[in-house]
């Protein structure tokens, strides 16, 4: 399977202080370790187990994740910017991969 | 008894759903914390008053499989006085505990939205930790339609 495909949305601009929405969305199909396969053997479990979301080198926000968050997982949340900087986006694969987005915010005032 | 043409059917849907929601019940598989055991674990035995935190989810989900929750929690979130954490439990899952959230100073507000698989009609917790060690709480009711946990 190819890399799972990262999806962010960040404002490009926002005035110091403003509190900003992030929606952050990954394809992955977070096997949840309860199906079963044709010959009905439970399929191993292979999710996401954990987001993290970085602003300048900081952690801002992050999310462990269990079998029970749905396929493709989509988290929305805030961050409140004080000067422009960049987002770094984190999320980790039960297999020990990871794959990361990066998205850049221009603060203004 | 005589039935009438509308209880049959009524009867069957009903024989039908339990049929479809039988294997999403594997017992072996239930094993671990219930939802109950999760939030002891959490608040370290801390009782969580239902205040603060306001949990958002559709009163009925018709698919189990994505359901989607959001919540948020009052609080000022200034370096001194924030939410921490936010833990997600759906208490009917074969494993209850669903995601638990980390916030920050940084945060502007502490709310989020995801979405999650509930396998049945179910209690969903949304239990907050501030950043003083008190704990807050919200419950909701979601009645699914199809479970969410294959089988």
């Amino acid at each position: 399977m190819a890399d799972p495909k990262p999806r962010v949305k960040v404002p490009n601009t926002a005035k110091a202080g403003e509190v900003i929405t992030i929606k952050t969305l990954i394809d992955h199909k977070m096997e949840s370790g309860f199906r079963k396969d044709k010959k009905g053997e439970l399929i191993p479990q292979q999710i996401i187990n954990k987001f993290t979301a970085e602003f300048n080198g900081k952690p801002v926000f992050s999310a462990d994740l269990r079998p029970a968050v749905s396929a493709n997982p989509y988290f929305q949340f805030t961050v409140k910017v004080a000067e422009s900087g960049t987002f770094k986006f984190t999320w980790v694969d039960d297999n020990g991969s990871s794959y990361t987005d990066e998205k850049t915010i221009k603060v203004e005032g | 008894m005589h039935m009438t043409r509308r209880q049959a059917i009524g009867l069957g849907v009903g024989a039908a759903a339990l049929i479809l929601a039988g294997p999403a019940l594997t017992p072996a598989l239930a094993a671990g914390p219930t939802a109950d055991e999760a939030i002891k674990a959490f608040t370290g035995g801390a009782e969580a008053k239902a205040a603060k935190v306001s949990l958002s989810t559709p009163e009925i989900a018709e698919n189990g499989n994505t359901v989607p929750i959001s919540f948020s929690v009052e609080s000022p979130m200034t370096s001194d006085d924030h939410v921490t954490e936010v833990m997600l439990l759906a208490d009917g899952n074969p494993r209850p505990g669903v995601a638990t959230f980390h916030f920050s100073d940084m945060s502007g507000e502490a709310s989020a939205s995801t979405r999650i698989r509930l396998a049945k009609t179910q209690n969903i917790v949304a239990v907050a930790k501030m950043s003083d060690g008190s704990f807050f709480m919200d419950k909701k009711l979601v009645k699914v339609t199809i479970g969410g946990c294959g089988g």
